[in-house]
């Protein structure tokens, strides 16, 4: 089993939304380890992943250890988001930065923090490598809004909140313009 | 235990928190949220503070550190009102040579369009010969950006530099 919990076991017919933990839990600063085994546990946890990242109050990304597992999976679909180039729904297991390019300060908000949000700098343009839920090779551009949001998610696999990476209020008086 | 708001101001000079903040938390008061920044060379703080007193007691506690550092204060009872976060979906920024009427024209105009401002910054850079302001306001608004640009458009053909961005939390 690549989670140490039986629940995950056996036949999966429906979805369910998982409690989302909140900081200062410990759980969401711990590293997590990456996914072994492609299997119907992992898809059954994937769906029950994304159903709690769409009943979160507008959020459009989710990492597996703000539900307490700490594995190395993240969602992110910031399609309905207007002006905003995206690819669709992004479900990413072991994903890993390779490339970052230039920096953009935007605000960020996550649901393990409610009521606060903070401005962070982020790479503007990324390229990632990850698996999707069957275990085959994703390898995406993606920039702005979309890439700090995959940014901001696997952050969350190792154990880093936006806390961590907040900037001041006051020096941030200009944010570059998002180039479309 | 009841929610006050302390207002103070003094020359900048070091160990002005951590004397007031120390006093407070000797005597059992807790701290809420904050704001503190120097403005040209003075220190200002806006400190939410919790303190089972009334005003007079809470203010028996800062006045013999403001009176050895030189400071002045007031004390407001008020409502704490925590986790109410209001957020901001637009940001302007502002910059132009310093002159009179800046900030009240711009946040007239933004007023009269029903901007409700949550945040304001300014700066005031520049040489003494050659002054330069600098503004950053956050609020929340109806209006579209296209809206408020043309609201604030008189102002950009006076040669102030006016950005309008839509604010948008990404929340993960």
């Amino acid at each position: 089993m690549w989670m140490n919990s039986t629940q995950w076991s056996g036949e999966h017919s429906f979805m369910a939304v998982l409690p989302v933990l909140t900081y200062p839990d410990s759980r969401l600063t711990g590293v997590s380890k990456p996914v072994e085994r492609f299997d119907s546990a992992l898809r059954d946890f994937i769906m029950d992943l994304e159903e709690t990242m769409r009943v979160g109050p507008g959020s459009v990304g989710i990492a597996a250890p703000q539900v307490g597992n700490l594995h190395r999976i993240v969602i992110v679909d910031v399609s309905e988001k207007k002006g905003v180039s995206h690819h669709g729904k992004l479900i990413l297991v072991n994903p890993e930065i390779v490339v970052r390019q230039g920096s953009l300060v935007g605000r960020e908000g996550c649901l393990s923090v409610p009521d606060f949000t903070g401005n962070v700098s982020r790479a503007e343009r990324i390229r990632f490598r990850a698996r999707d839920m069957n275990g085959a090779i994703i390898d995406i551009q993606c920039e702005g809004y979309e890439a700090r949001a995959v940014q901001h998610e696997i952050d969350h696999l190792d154990g880093l909140l936006f806390l961590d990476r907040l900037s001041s209020r006051r020096t941030d008086l200009f944010p570059r313009k998002k180039k479309s | 235990m009841n929610w006050f708001m302390l207002a103070l101001v003094g020359r900048d000079q070091t160990g002005i928190v951590a004397r007031i903040t120390q006093a407070l938390y000797a005597a059992g008061a807790t701290l809420g949220e904050a704001s503190m920044i120097r403005l040209g060379g003075n220190f200002t703080m806006m400190l939410m503070v919790r303190h089972a007193g009334n005003a007079a007691a809470l203010s028996a506690l800062v006045q013999p550190i403001a009176k050895a550092m030189g400071l002045t204060f007031h004390i407001d009872p008020i409502n704490g009102e925590l986790h109410r976060h209001e957020q901001p979906n637009v940001g302007i920024s502002v910059h132009g040579a310093d002159r009179a009427g800046i900030v009240a024209r711009v946040t007239s105009l933004l007023n009269d369009s029903g901007v409700n401002i949550l945040n304001l910054d300014s700066d005031v850079g520049g040489s003494e010969a050659q002054p330069i302001y600098v503004m950053r306001i956050e609020g929340q608004t109806t209006r579209s950006i296209e809206e408020l640009n043309q609201v604030l458009a008189p102002l950009v053909s006076e040669g102030i530099r006016i950005h309008v961005d839509e604010l948008d939390a990404m929340v993960g």
